[in-house]
């Protein structure tokens, strides 16, 4: 097979190749180590029972959806109580509800956010947790 | 007929993820192998066809040319439209591949009163290539958060461009609406105008279903069926650290998702969608027109003898001679 203008196509083909295989290159040797959220502020560890507001599994994929629940109840219905799925009734607010039990934004909410490139735009409004930690 | 084959073929794509995960409890090979074949079929046949366009050779420049040649120095040459120079070639490519400016001249012809020939504008077949085009890179740029870590910093930008209408939790990114959208017109386009339903076939068909399936799968689970992003984030790594695993806890949609792009892949090089290393390998685009200046020979002509007429005189001086037939040199 000859390939015609070939220093031009290898040149092209190589751009493609490396853009295809740049993540490979990217991670290479690295041992990435997944998020390892924190669950032990003092609020936590006083409690008899290490729940969530909802279980752990419906909390690790759908907290954003349950974020904005609680908005729209609290901010257009005006309810300012949420009842969970055995019944337990948490006050609406992401200030006093969830950075009262994980106060430690950095080390749990922020460990998962990076890992995945999210930035939520909350805390240009609400208030971050006081950490020591910086 | 096309359209219905494509569908069917693109349900039972899913389904067999769908089941394969749910009810036989392939993980692995749903979220490892096929990915990784995907890839090395993906990576293999793309360049197996571009060396195969380029073993075909080109003797002659055959740009297709709207514009005024270079010619006198008082009369004014059209450099994009008519590249004398690789320079303005690069400058008409550059164009074509990023805001497809000779989709945009493309007319509609129609017959009015019976046998009047009327040329129209029609642009938004090339709009809405152009949206689908520009949000599907973003988006796929956007998936880059699963395959680098850390993160480059620049994504946050994008992010932040595509979901600044902070629509609900997670922000609704723009690109994402924009590629079902325009993905959604170019289907249409091809039910609903009578002479590109003509000419569309499963081939045509079957990318747009595939890759409409592929959004909406992805749309469901960023913003309705949640699954667990960290563990997709997990395998993803895996797969690029050549350390694969599969983390519990991701739904069944991401493998379909997964699988859909897979076949995607698979599909890329034995189909039309090679289109997006063809454009550079197109010579009515990339030829400089230089005819006039320099002389190309097909590299193929055939040596032929060449009987002169010397040749011939000598051959047959006497007999010219004795049958009184005037000759050039005695
Ligand atoms: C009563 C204290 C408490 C409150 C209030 C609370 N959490 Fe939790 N959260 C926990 C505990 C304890 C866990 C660990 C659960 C487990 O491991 O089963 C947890 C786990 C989580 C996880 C999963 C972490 C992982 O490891 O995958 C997320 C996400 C989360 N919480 C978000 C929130 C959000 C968002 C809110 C507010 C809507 C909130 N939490 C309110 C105590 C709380
Ligand atoms: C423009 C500023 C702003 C931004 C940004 C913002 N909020 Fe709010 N949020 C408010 C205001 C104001 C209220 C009403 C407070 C009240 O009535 O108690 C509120 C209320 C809430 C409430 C219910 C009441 C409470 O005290 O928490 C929740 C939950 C909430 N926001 C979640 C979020 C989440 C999640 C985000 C990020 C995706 C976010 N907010 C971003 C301004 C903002
Ligand atoms: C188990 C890891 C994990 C933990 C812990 C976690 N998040 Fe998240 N969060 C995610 C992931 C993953 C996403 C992105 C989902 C997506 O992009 O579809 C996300 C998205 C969000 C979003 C929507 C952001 C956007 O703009 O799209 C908000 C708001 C949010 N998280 C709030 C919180 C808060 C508040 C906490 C701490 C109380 C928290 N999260 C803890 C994993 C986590």
């Amino acid at each position: 097979m000859k390939i015609y203008n070939s220093g031009k196509v290898v040149i092209g083909l190589i751009i493609f190749i490396g853009l295809v295989t740049f993540p490979f290159f990217y991670n290479k040797g690295k041992a990435i180590a997944k998020p390892e959220p924190k669950i032990d502020t003092p609020a936590i560890m006083q409690l008899q029972d290490k729940k969530c507001v909802e279980p752990r599994d419906f909390m690790r994929a759908e907290h954003m959806r349950l974020l904005n629940d609680w908005r729209d109840s609290a901010v257009r219905d005006g309810k300012r109580i949420y009842v969970n799925s055995e019944g337990k009734q948490f006050t609406i607010s992401l200030q006093n509800t969830c950075m009262h039990c994980h106060s430690n934004k950095k080390e749990f909410c922020d460990r998962c956010h990076s890992y995945v490139a999210v930035k939520p735009y909350c805390w240009g409004c609400h208030i971050e947790p006081k950490e020591n930690k910086s | 007929m096309g359209s219905i084959v494509s569908l069917i073929a693109v349900i039972v794509l899913i389904l067999i993820a769908y089941t394969g995960v749910k009810a036989a409890n392939l993980h692995f090979l749903f979220g490892v192998v096929i990915p990784y074949a995907a890839v090395t079929v993906f990576l293999t046949g793309f360049i197996y066809r571009i060396l195969k366009w380029a073993s075909v050779p080109v003797p002659f420049r055959i740009p297709t040319t709207c514009g005024q040649q270079k010619s006198l120095p008082w009369i004014k040459q059209n450099k994009i439209e008519n590249p004398s120079s690789p320079f303005w070639v690069v400058v008409r490519m550059a164009l074509e591949v990023l805001v497809f400016r000779s989709l945009f001249r493309n007319l509609k012809t129609q017959l009015t009163d019976g046998s009047r020939l009327v040329y129209g504008e029609a642009k938004w077949l090339w709009l809405a290539g152009l949206a689908f085009h520009w949000s599907l890179l973003i988006v796929l740029i956007r998936h880059s958060r699963f395959i680098f870590d850390p993160v480059p910093s620049f994504l946050h930008i994008l992010e932040q461009f595509d979901g600044f209408l902070q629509i609900g939790v997670p922000v609704l990114f723009v690109t994402g609406v924009v590629l079902l959208v325009s993905v959604t017109y170019l289907l249409i386009r091809r039910f609903f105008i009578p002479i590109v339903r003509y000419i569309s076939l499963p081939a045509d068909y079957f990318p747009l279903f595939l890759i409409i399936a592929i959004a909406i799968t992805g749309i469901e689970m960023r913003y309705f069926t949640k699954t667990h992003i960290v563990g997709v984030k997990e395998l993803v790594m895996g797969l690029l650290t050549f350390n694969p695993k599969t983390p519990e806890g991701i739904g069944w949609i991401f493998y379909v998702h997964i699988f859909l792009v897979s076949a995607l892949f698979i599909y890329f090089p034995f189909s039309k969608l090679m289109h997006m290393g063809g454009v550079f390998m197109s010579p009515t685009r990339n030829m400089v027109n230089n005819s006039r200046v320099k002389r190309h020979v097909n590299p193929w002509n055939y040596p032929v003898d060449v009987h002169t007429y010397e040749d011939y005189e000598n051959d047959f001086r006497e007999k010219m001679k004795s049958a009184g037939i005037p000759v050039e040199k005695e």
